[in-house]
């Protein structure tokens, strides 16, 4: 278990310093700035289109992070090291995955609740948002996994990983942003299921993609 | 009978007698998907008119044979490449890949098809009906299952990175179809589906069914001259790596 800890850790700690948690973050918000520029001011109009705006504007954040879960590692041979480490590889994938997690996506929750101010996002909706990306958020970055393993030995493979991803995206999208309304009840339920059989089964295929990449 | 189909699927997996009987079905298999795509035309030639969409109608003859190839193409594509993964068949890949680009296209024509018969239909080329999205979804399915093909250089590990995909890609399908058409009940009224069918009369079904036999024989036709292609292209490069050295 401390092997599981200190991959995980490990990812956190090079994701912090090499700013990559702070560059998901400004993109975030520059993604928000661009936004009344397409649609127009309006404060009404945005207060409706919040949710749906801020849902889009995290899977696509999430998305551009998506090359540095195993790309760097797979270049310098630190995946090599990892596959032949005591633990095996579903679980090392699924510490790296957490470590993800806790490095760019809780930043990008943090960020969530100001960039809704900025949309000038409903006070009561708000709050419903956030539980439904707290929620759907796992399962993003698990089926995101696939997609970044499957394009991990091809040359900045980031736009394939995206391209790869976004079929997995389509039913978290669809019950996140439906969990976000005014009844979340069941649909929240069914945006956990996701992320849950997202937990049992991604690392099991991104551990697969893995091991076809390696020479 | 599983014995039976063991033993044929092992003499096939040597590519020299594949080829053979390849070469040996090319023709015949050009010829019927011909003959079925002429006499499929000239039946739906003398279709009727519908009483409410006129002769627009005869553009389902297209588009719901193109969706049901595009359906069918993607299960091929995952049955070939889990034979490859499960059994090693040497050419499950090669199935794999030469029916992806067929069954993007089909599904591109149903895409296409689908627009030009919602314009006049519903005044708009686009709606967002359960459908339409989940063939939407279903077209970059198919592109991103291609892309990978493209993008990884050593082709025994794209082969498998490819496999993996459409595995998952396969089981997704089904879910994006259930959360789609759960939205679609949800955002829009029953405007669009209801106009879909009430029972086709026989006037229609026969000859949509002879166009449906027409596409599957037509994706059959060029998914082996594809795999063909695939094989003469995979000998090349051995031919080219063994001159090198």
């Amino acid at each position: 278990m401390s092997v599981f800890w200190a991959i995980c850790t490990q990812h956190m700690r090079l994701a912090w310093r090499n700013g990559h948690s702070g560059l998901a973050v400004s993109f975030l918000f520059i993604a928000v700035t661009l936004l009344p520029f397409g649609i127009g001011p309006e404060l009404k109009m945005l207060r409706a289109l919040a949710p749906g705006l801020l849902w889009v504007v995290l899977v696509i954040a999430l998305m551009t992070s998506l090359d540095r879960l195993f790309q760097a590692d797979f270049e310098d041979g630190h995946l090599d090291q990892l596959m032949l480490s005591p633990l095996a590889l579903e679980l090392v994938v699924l510490a790296k995955l957490l470590g993800h997690y806790l490095a760019m996506v809780v930043p990008l929750l943090l960020s969530v609740p100001l960039a809704g101010l900025l949309l000038n996002s409903a006070p009561e909706s708000l709050p419903r948002v956030w539980l439904a990306m707290l929620v759907g958020s796992p399962a993003l970055v698990l089926l995101g996994g696939i997609g970044a393993a499957l394009a991990v030995s091809v040359r900045r493979g980031g736009l394939l990983a995206i391209l790869l991803s976004l079929p997995f995206y389509v039913p978290v999208m669809i019950f996140g942003t439906a969990a976000s309304g005014r009844e979340p009840g069941v649909l929240l339920a069914i945006l956990g299921l996701l992320s849950l059989a997202a937990l049992c089964t991604a690392p099991l295929a991104i551990a697969a993609a893995l091991r076809t990449a390696q020479r | 009978m599983l014995q039976a189909l063991e033993n044929i699927s092992a003499i096939y997996a040597n590519p020299a007698r594949f080829m053979a009987l390849a070469q040996r079905l090319h023709a015949p298999l050009w010829g019927l998907a011909a003959l079925a795509m002429a006499y499929g035309l000239y039946r739906v030639a003398y279709v009727p008119d519908d009483y409410q969409q006129g002769a627009t109608v005869k553009i389902m003859f297209v588009h719901v044979p193109a969706a049901w190839m595009a359906l069918f193409g993607y299960s091929f594509i995952f049955f070939a490449s889990l034979t490859a993964l499960v059994f090693r068949h040497p050419l499950g890949h090669v199935a794999a890949r030469s029916a992806a680009p067929v069954g993007a296209v089909f599904t591109l024509i149903a895409l296409v098809t689908g627009a030009l018969w919602g314009q006049p239909m519903w005044g708009t080329w686009w709606v967002w009906d359960a459908r339409l999205t989940s063939v939407l979804v279903l077209f970059f399915v198919y592109l991103g299952y291609m892309a990978l093909w493209q993008a990884i250089d050593e082709p025994t590990r794209a082969a498998r990175a490819a496999a993996i995909l459409a595995i998952v890609g396969f089981i997704n399908v089904p879910i994006v179809k259930f959360s789609v058409d759960w939205w679609n009940t949800l955002h829009q009224p029953a405007s669009v589906s209801r106009l879909a069918r009430p029972a086709l009369h026989a006037d229609f079904l026969y000859p949509l069914l002879i166009m449906g036999g027409a596409f599957l024989l037509l994706f059959a036709a060029v998914t082996l001259m594809r795999m063909q292609m695939e094989i003469t292209r995979q000998k090349l490069r051995v031919k080219q790596q063994l001159g090198q050295h």
